[in-house]
């Protein structure tokens, strides 16, 4: 359940972000979660809805998941495809061992929503 | 502020069950609920990475273990892989050529760090309670309260837990995952991010292997399908099989 220690990571960068714009209130909070971040969505809900009732700026706000896809993009062909197993060695078009994983491990809190 | 109070309160009264709500149904509710706020809320981008904070410390902690020359190793398994047993005789076999010190990471029971401290080195026992992992600003606490030496090694004894401590860089030097071969050939794909994320793999109770069908090289194969930078040491903690060859690349790193 590390979820939550992730969860009071959220609440304490939003309330400190929150407290730059002078926000009275966060309305919104849209986290983007990769596929492969190696973290439950519906761990991390839970628990953000537990731990946001501890900050009265937070506390109404609603939670926003923004789910990632994973997607590789091969140097070899310059094409993007979205991987089917999460260690891809090799590209789906042509083959080439030359890629890399771009998109599918976010773990960010993307933006917030507030009142002033 | 009563006011807002009251009218996000009728919104949000049902916490989480609200929220489920939201997900399975429903998008015209939604939608209202955007519009509703549209006039007075004010949208601003963040973009920060969640574990920032945590890696920010970690950094920090890096920074001070090498202007120490520590090299500060994480220890990571599943429960009851052998981490403090190979502890154990990895002290006896290199205290007497350098300074160690162990922080031991637990939910409960100073077990573990009562175990170090009996093998003859300082040791500090953190207690997660609920806690399923170590995180950077626990080693930050335990390494100012340990005098800690200059050129010596440091091993953090992580929680038992294939999944969460893989998330939480504590600012080691060097991640060691621990696998014993009676767990199964197949848990470093069941596991990646653990395999992933480690740059030494461990393979313990190697004694035992006359006695089960685990398979080593498929082991090893599995394990470099998800990381294949990972250096292997094969030991038996309990018999001492293979520990020189892992002592003489624990003193590799303190004496540069």
């Amino acid at each position: 359940m590390h979820e939550l220690s992730i969860a009071m990571s959220i609440v304490d960068l939003a309330i400190e972000e929150a407290s730059k714009e002078n926000a009275k209130k966060i309305t919104e909070i849209e986290i983007e979660v990769g596929t492969w971040a190696g973290v439950d969505s519906e761990a991390l809900l839970f628990s953000l809805n537990v731990t946001k009732q501890y900050s009265d700026v937070l506390k109404d706000s609603e939670i926003r998941l923004i789910k990632r896809e994973p997607l590789m993009y091969c140097s070899g062909c310059n094409r993007e495809f979205t991987p089917k197993v999460q260690y891809t060695d090799t590209c789906a078009y042509c083959n080439s061992a030359q890629i890399e994983l771009i998109q599918g491990r976010e773990l960010a809190l993307s933006s917030l929503s507030i009142q002033e | 502020m009563c006011v807002d109070h009251g009218t996000n309160h009728s919104h949000y009264h049902h916490g989480h069950d609200h929220n489920h709500d939201h997900d399975h149904h429903s998008h015209e509710h939604h939608h209202d609920h955007e519009h509703e706020h549209h006039h007075h809320d004010r949208k601003i981008e963040v973009k920060r990475d969640i574990l920032s904070s945590n890696q920010a410390m970690a950094e920090r902690n890096r920074g001070y273990f090498e202007a120490k020359d520590i090299c500060c190793i994480n220890i990571v398994s599943s429960p009851g892989s052998g981490k403090t047993t190979l502890l154990e005789e990895t002290i006896k076999l290199l205290k007497d050529e350098m300074p160690i010190a162990v922080i031991e990471g637990d939910q409960h029971t100073t077990n573990d760090a009562d175990r170090i401290a009996a093998a003859g080195v300082d040791s500090l026992q953190i207690n997660t309670e609920n806690g399923c992992h170590l995180d950077a600003p626990m080693v930050n606490h335990a390494a100012k309260e340990m005098k800690l030496q200059d050129h010596s090694l440091l091993f953090v004894e992580n929680v038992g837990n294939l999944v969460c401590p893989a998330m939480f860089d504590l600012g080691e030097g060097l991640r060691v995952v621990v696998l014993s071969v009676t767990e199964g050939d197949d848990k470093p794909l069941k596991y990646p991010y653990m395999f992933e994320s480690a740059q030494v793999c461990i393979i313990n109770k190697i004694d035992l292997l006359p006695y089960l069908k685990s398979d080593l090289a498929k082991l090893k194969e599995n394990a470099m399908k998800v990381n294949h930078h990972l250096e292997f040491f094969e030991v038996s903690a309990q018999t001492g099989e293979g520990l020189s060859a892992w002592c003489d690349f624990l003193k590799s790193k303190i004496q540069k």
